[in-house]
């Protein structure tokens, strides 16, 4: 069961009578999982998306199928914040298991419409409560059975906010149109809830709200997506032609996006025959076993999971590590250890991903931090596997995975494939031309990638046996304790040389500030408002997103510049922070500083500000 | 190695050459390592022997592993192939995936007992599910040979430990298991059987989906002693074949012959070979999956080995089937068929405004 996400008050009441605050507020809405909300929270989002506010919305959502409490916050925020804020100015509360807890943590001044059954209008006297019999109202519309009734009660809340927050009707209706696809019988029903509920609030409930939504024009040409879809995208526009995958929350709705992308853009309209081949498999031991197969093969090949779906994956990683075998591995990370909390957000993977496997092993990885580079990265992830020969992994997490993130539209993609270092029969018939032989493993041009043939090439020089054993340059088996050692050196000049292949670090805020704030993945939500609020607080810092592993040599040039660099981690143990004394010079390490957030809900701008604050202020 | 055995570029014509003009030899690969008188070795001699004579062109094989010493003999045959030794009991997934890139690749997988039965049984039974075009050849021995002799999954109840114990539990009889889970291709079959297997070996590269051929191959360092059912001398023993198989493939037509009526059955392939099974004892229908469970049971009953094709559906859709997919291998398509135009991109973004 859990307990309220909304918000420990952190402002002070706000005075009823003062001017409303305008395009700058957060809604929250409390419902049973499986009750059919989700379509009416995005309605709701969407309305205010199309009068041009910059808005999130978040699904906080049980591991259950139906009956387990569930929230969606929504952000609407004119200076375009669109992490998370954890006070909550309207309160839509429709569950009774969590309804007292959600109204307990509202901040004085915040205001709280409820299902009338609830009855929690006396709890408080410092919050504003609205009352209205939903299921009352849905009765007026005839010849509904009980299913509709309760999913219309739910399009009757949305009414009913609109007319508290200013938002336009007819955007409510256009979002229905969106939502109900070439469906007017819906979209009239629902219309019809939601009129009821405005019309109720309308009637009885006249005082304006402490904030309202009013028409401004930052959304335009923007588009709303989830991070797994565009990272489905981003496989389909990479050339992606097999995908091998097992069901796991958070990453599932990217596989089945890019099946159904694949299905569409990838069908042969001649012969109906498809260029993309997906496989459920029976575990993620076998979905990684096929993505090896096939980038082995020389298809461009992924999967995508979670946490415990990467632990599962070790033993074949470090065959790839060191096999030299292409794979893109997406690991939409959830909160662990273990189960865990299977529907929450967390960071909690970068270790594990770091050196995923037995042996030395040292991955490539790259940590999106928008939806943008969802896209960008995943594309960017078949280049890297390919050319440096080896398992790429894309650290995304639930926050940006399956949250809703307003977005310019995805940019059509730059120049082609990097196909990496690969021979064909012709090539390997002219190096022998030329007095050389096609080895395997042979680092032939001294950046430690040596170059590779796919199976089917026609020339008998050009095959060789692929081995997680001991093997020489010639792709020999060896137990030689020399040859060994020259391929393990030769692997880690390989990662070197990717420190300057994989994306750069971004810098934001002022670069001469002294504080530094590093960085990566979804915390990129909260990135300038917390340097702002910091900035408020008087505390003038500039930030880091570190955007891949390796670490790209500005990482230790950012902490060099600094003097004392917060090293922002979504999860408990400082895993970035513990990479970063890994590899950067040790006369850096004293510069770095730990602050964290690991309850399982995005992480917000607050909680950073106050915790650097805090740690300035012991002067540390 | 492929900078070791090499084909010869054009062969002398007084050698003895398969119908592409390659040698025997052309078939060969590294020295073997396991023990003298392997049956595993065996096996390789049979598989050499079978792609030379059905003139499979080496380049175009992918060979397949896990872990364990039956793993390791892709090594020892079709040097000019391409290989991959994966991890433990996980090659179905790694050949599913190859295959699904390259569906024009003539894949084969060597697994043992151990691989198959135990730590890889899901991927085992998940393979013969999706069909994926492999021949599937288990090295079935009954013990964990490098680990030096624990049981296998496929011991049988009451056979002897090389130390002395008795296997208690009932064995994974693998193919009961692929008949039960829909293969299209069932066949046992003991490796010093040479000529059967061969025949077998001709008709799985012949056959469009998984074709599984559980070889019973001795140990003969930890599993050939007198209480043993792995043994040279019990399979020698108690060795009954269904028919005696001969091979005919669809390049090679064998002249009308006089056949009385009843004496044979032909069975034919996708591609037009036919395995013409001559009668023996009895007349076992491979084409019935219901008189395939049978023998089966028979076997297990009366603690028999039975050899040779158990079961045969040569038309089952196979992986790349089942996926719709294009003809030429998914990994030779040009980026103009991989990436969608910008139209398709720009419509995709339309839908999320």
């Amino acid at each position: 069961m859990g307990t309220t996400p909304a918000a420990k008050p952190h402002r002070s009441s706000t005075n009823p009578a003062a001017k409303p605050v305008v395009n700058d507020f957060t809604i929250h809405v409390a419902t049973v999982n499986g009750s059919g909300s989700q379509s009416s929270n995005m309605v709701l989002m969407r309305s205010l998306f199309q009068m041009g506010l910059p808005v999130s919305g978040k699904n906080l959502f049980p591991s259950n199928i139906q009956g387990l409490p569930t929230w969606f916050t929504i952000r609407a925020n004119k200076a375009g914040y669109l992490g998370r804020r954890v006070e909550v100015d309207l309160m839509v509360c429709m569950n009774p298991q969590t309804a007292r807890a959600d109204v307990q943590a509202l901040h004085a001044g915040a205001t709280c419409i409820y299902d009338a059954p609830l009855n929690l209008k006396g709890l408080r006297s410092d919050v504003r409560f609205l009352e209205i019999p939903f299921a009352k109202l849905i009765n007026e519309i005839p010849d509904l059975d009980n299913r509709l009734k309760k999913l219309l009660a739910n399009m009757c809340y949305v009414g009913a906010v609109a007319q508290l927050a200013g938002i336009e009707t007819k955007e409510i209706e256009a979002a229905l149109n969106k939502q109900f696809k070439k469906k007017p019988k819906a979209v009239a029903l629902n219309m019809k809830a939601a009129e009821l509920g405005a019309a109720y609030v309308r009637e009885h409930y006249g005082d304006p709200a402490p904030f309202r939504a009013e028409r401004m024009n930052a959304t335009a040409g923007k588009i709303i997506i989830e991070g797994n879809a565009a990272s489905a995208i981003g496989a389909l526009m990479a050339g992606c032609s097999v995908l091998a995958w097992y069901p796991i929350t958070p990453s599932s709705s990217l596989c089945e996006t890019l099946i159904s992308l694949a299905k569409k853009y990838r069908t042969d309209p001649q012969t109906g025959k498809s260029a993309f081949a997906a496989i459920q498999a029976e575990d993620e031991l076998a979905s990684i076993g096929m993505v090896l197969g096939a980038g082995w093969a020389g298809a461009r090949s992924m999967t995508a999971t979670s946490g415990p779906g990467i632990s599962l994956m070790a033993e074949f990683a470090g065959f790839g590590y060191y096999a030299e075998v292409p794979a893109v591995i997406v690991d939409v990370q959830r909160t662990g250890p273990s189960t865990g909390l299977p529907t929450r957000t967390q960071q909690a993977d970068l270790l594990e991903v770091a050196y995923l496997s037995h042996g030395d092993t040292q991955h490539i990885a790259l940590i999106p931090g928008t939806v943008h580079e969802c896209y960008a990265h995943v594309m960017a992830a078949f280049d890297l596997a390919e050319r440096f020969q080896t398992p790429v992994f894309v650290l995304s997490d639930l926050d940006l995975g399956m949250n809703s993130w307003m977005a310019d539209p995805l940019p059509y993609p730059k120049g082609d494939f990097d196909r990496g270092k690969v021979l064909d029969a012709k090539a390997v018939a002219e190096l022998k031309k030329a007095g050389k032989r096609f080895e395997r493993y042979r680092d032939a041009d001294g950046d430690g990638i040596p170059y590779r043939t796919v199976p089917g090439n026609e020339n008998s020089e050009g095959t060789y046996f692929t081995r997680g054993s001991g093997h020489d340059e010639a792709a020999r088996y060896t137990e030689d304790h020399e040859a060994y050692v020259r391929v393990m050196d030769r692997l880690a000049r390989k990662y070197e040389t990717a420190r300057t292949h994989v994306p750069a670090p971004e810098p934001t805020g002022d670069a001469k500030a002294e504080i530094g704030l590093l960085l990566y993945g979804s915390a990129e939500a909260c990135r300038q408002e917390a340097l702002d609020k910091l900035a408020a607080a008087g505390i003038k810092a500039a930030a880091l997103r570190v955007k891949a592993l390796p670490f790209h040599p500005d990482v230790a040039a950012f902490v060099k510049a600094k003097k004392r660099v917060y090293v922002l981690d979504l999860n408990r143990d400082a895993q970035m922070l513990k990479l970063l004394k890994a590899d950067l010079p040790v006369e850096l390490l004293a510069k770095l500083r730990s602050i964290r957030h690991y309850d399982g809900l995005p992480v917000h701008a607050q909680t950073v500000c106050d915790q650097i604050a805090a740690l300035e202020k012991e002067g540390k | 190695m492929a900078t070791e055995t090499k084909a010869p570029a054009k062969p002398a014509p007084e050698k003895k050459v398969n119908r592409i003009g390659l040698e025997a030899k052309a078939y060969g690969g590294a020295p073997s390592t396991l023990c003298s008188g392997c049956g595993h070795d065996s096996i390789t001699r049979s598989i050499i022997q079978a792609f030379y004579e059905q003139g499979v062109a080496p380049h175009a094989v992918a060979k397949f592993s896990g872990i364990g010493c039956s793993s390791k003999t892709p090594a020892y045959f079709l040097g000019t192939a391409h290989g991959f030794n994966a991890v433990h009991g996980r090659m179905p997934a790694v050949a599913t995936g190859a295959n699904l890139a390259n569906r024009s690749l003539k894949c084969i997988g060597v697994s043992g007992d151990g691989d198959t039965a135990s730590i890889g049984l899901s991927h085992f039974c998940h393979l013969v599910r999706r069909n994926t075009e492999l021949i599937y050849i288990i090295e079935n021995n009954g013990v964990y040979g490098l680990t030096k002799g624990q049981f296998s999954a496929t011991a049988d109840k009451g056979s002897t430990h090389h130390y002395g114990e008795t296997n208690q539990m009932a064995p994974i009889d693998c193919c009961g298991l692929a008949l039960e889970l829909g293969c299209g291709f069932v066949a046992r079959s003991f490796s010093a059987d040479h000529k059967q297997l061969r025949a077998l070996l001709a008709a799985a590269i012949h056959h469009k989906g998984m074709a599984l051929i559980d070889v019973i191959s001795p140990c003969v360092t930890f599993n050939n002693h007198p209480d043993s059912t792995k043994s040279y001398n019990f399979s020698k023993t108690h060795d009954i074949p269904l028919h005696e198989i001969d091979f005919i493939a669809h390049f090679d037509p064998q002249p009308e012959v006089d056949l009385k009526e009843g004496e044979v059955r032909d069975v034919e392939l996708y591609d037009g070979s036919t395995i013409r099974l001559r009668k023996l004892d009895g007349d076992h229908d491979p084409t019935s999956r219901s008189a395939a469970a049978r023998i089966i049971e028979r076997g297990r009953d009366a603690k028999e080995f039975i050899t040779g094709l158990i079961y045969l559906d040569p038309k089952g859709a196979n992986c790349a089937e089942q996926n719709n997919l294009v003809d030429e291998p998914l990994a030779s398509l040009p980026q103009s068929r991989l990436r969608p135009p910008k139209a398709a991109l720009d419509e995709i973004m339309a839908g999320l405004m």
